[in-house]
């Protein structure tokens, strides 16, 4: 058994990590941008606009794979760009693995963030206003604080995305060993290899992780224990 | 002093168009729910945009659709107590007073902790609003309101959200603090009592439209109108035919009647409060049989629904007498007649 585990590569499980964090760091400020503009947005426009930008969380994955290669391709316009003026590669690299992991959590992040905006009165930012609060000051010390619960579980979802992604990181990123490989992606490789044990072991990681992902959602958002029972 | 609104808001099946300028210091608009009294305050505190018209407090215009000034709310400087004080619920006392200050940094917290002490706040400062009574919360948001020194003050429905006694000392609190403040304020109410208590000067606001304004006290006396009549609480109206200068044929109450004042040509009502009818034991002038149809106990008072068989049939009368005592039961020393005073009769559009 401590032969198994010493022969594990960790890089996976780091590569998660790490492109789950940058990935929800991404959606978490995007996200919260967005859903505070689309909160200050006219009925109409705000509908498309969120039809919009909900679209990856109910897409499959491997549709927002798609879409994201023929966008960074390098032999397309914006992906030769992005080299040729920023020697930005996306394609088979571990940014490829944060764009993928960030447009997938996206929207969790943003409609979190929404939901969590529209549960806050607005009658307490129409106080700051004839308070004569600025607007920035009124988001920042009234509207997040008091939605800090909402925005702080769609953040651990986004996270939990984040880290799980699989269907656009294979198509966007790619399956390299050390670079690319998250644990998401280790265990299709494995098993389709047949490397069962080794598979199995990233499986449990992922339920683990899970896991303690689930317990916190339930400890930021003040659920869990605390709420009151039906009947 | 002085605030004039003259606007007009267009909204689906409602549009709201209200028009008054105040001379009094306090002055209240009494409506319905729904008659679109919070949406002039709001539209006044630059909350809300109205489609048309100005607004001008002491002289300076906040918005002038003509002119296409439209003040932010931060610019207006009008303090708004909304009906939950809206008291950010992330704050401490201390922390929500001091948003209402404007002005120098290095002077806040001096004058932050004069306006705790001056609303009894200490020993508070560090507390949610959540863990305040409502009596504290609303002594929170007056002092957060008034830190910034508002060149008038708008207050929506201050008491709704209370019961009973706490309902009693803040509107004491509230008397006192409006007998101290120097600026104009404008006061949001569906309550006929708290407008006559508060305010100087009244509007009526009835389905999104002014019906009247004046001094309170003459409105209630004579409102002119049937609507402004049932919005200060009148409850007995009946349709009139002149038969002389001060003298009417009550048709639906089935009873001629001498009035007090002229008859004025446009008046087609005559009402009479309840509280002002008195019980009689001999018929006379402006007297009706003591009819009783229904009766409704009351705390302090008995109120008798009276129908004679000259009366419409779907109309009746209330009268609303004083008890005295509590075991006093509703047949003790019960009136031939009623008499309806001459002076206490209104006359109405």
């Amino acid at each position: 058994m401590s032969e198994f585990i010493q022969e594990i590569n960790w890089s996976p499980l780091w590569i998660s990590l790490k492109t789950g964090a940058v990935a929800t760091t991404i959606a978490f400020f995007l996200g919260i941008w967005c859903a505070r503009k689309i909160m200050k947005m006219k009925p109409v426009s705000r509908a498309v606009l969120d039809g919009i930008l909900t679209m990856p969380l109910v897409l499959p994955p491997t549709v927002a794979g798609f879409f994201l290669l023929i966008i960074f391709s390098l032999r397309r316009p914006f992906g030769k760009f992005l080299l040729e003026n920023f020697d930005f590669k996306i394609v088979q690299t571990w940014k490829g693995c944060v764009v993928a992991a960030a447009v997938i959590a996206f929207p969790l992040m943003y409609r979190n963030a929404r939901a969590a905006f529209e549960q806050v009165d607005v009658n307490l930012i129409h106080a700051g206003q004839t308070l004569g609060m600025s607007d920035r000051k009124i988001f920042w010390k009234v509207i997040m604080p008091t939605a800090a619960p909402g925005i702080a579980s769609g953040t651990v979802l986004a996270f939990a995305r984040a880290i799980g992604e699989y269907g656009a990181t294979s198509m966007l990123a790619g399956n390299i060993l050390g670079k690319t490989r998250t644990v998401s992606v280790a265990i299709a490789a494995e098993t389709a290899a047949g490397n069962y044990d080794v598979a199995g072991f990233w499986v449990v990681v992922i339920v683990a992780l899970s896991f303690v992902i689930v317990a916190l959602i339930n400890i930021v958002s003040g659920r869990g224990m605390k709420s009151r029972r039906w009947i | 002093m002085s605030i004039h609104v003259n606007i007009e808001k267009k909204f689906k099946g409602f549009s709201l168009k209200v028009k008054f300028d105040t001379e009094s210091a306090s002055t209240g608009i009494l409506g319905a729910s729904g008659s679109g009294k919070s949406m002039t305050l709001r539209c006044i505190a630059g909350i809300e945009t109205p489609d048309r018209g100005e607004i001008l407090v002491n002289g300076k215009t906040l918005f002038d659709s003509e002119k296409k000034i439209n003040l932010k709310p931060q610019e207006r400087h009008v303090g708004y107590l909304f009906q939950n004080y809206a008291l950010f619920p992330t704050m401490t006392v201390y922390e929500n007073i001091s948003c209402g200050f404007r002005g120098e940094k290095k002077l806040r917290d001096e004058k932050v902790r004069d306006f705790i002490s001056r609303y009894h706040l200490e020993g508070l400062e560090k507390r949610v609003p959540s863990q305040l009574s409502g009596g504290q919360q609303q002594r929170v948001a007056l002092a957060r309101m008034m830190i910034g020194e508002p060149e008038v003050i708008l207050l929506d429905e201050p008491f709704s959200a209370l019961d009973g006694f706490l309902k009693d000392v803040l509107q004491r609190d509230m008397q006192d603090f409006l007998q101290e403040y120097q600026g104009d304020m404008l006061m949001v109410t569906h309550s006929r009592d708290e407008a006559f208590r508060f305010c100087r000067e009244l509007m009526l606001l009835k389905e999104g439209k002014t019906l009247t304004f004046g001094k309170t006290r003459d409105l209630f006396e004579q409102p002119g109108l049937v609507e402004a009549a049932r919005l200060t609480g009148c409850k007995n109206f009946s349709r009139i035919e002149k038969l002389g200068s001060r003298y009417l044929f009550a048709l639906d109450w089935g009873i001629s009647l001498r009035t007090e004042k002229e008859i004025p040509e446009e008046a087609s009502y005559v009402a009479i409060r309840g509280h002002w009818i008195q019980g009689r034991d001999t018929d006379g002038e402006n007297c009706i049989p003591f009819q009783p149809a229904e009766y409704v106990e009351n705390t302090f008072e008995h109120q008798y629904l009276v129908q004679t068989p000259e009366m419409d049939k779907d109309t009746v009368l209330w009268w609303m007498r004083p008890r005295n005592s509590f075991r006093e039961t509703e047949e003790r020393l019960l009136p031939e007649y009623l008499y309806l005073p001459p002076e206490h009769l209104m006359l109405l559009k």
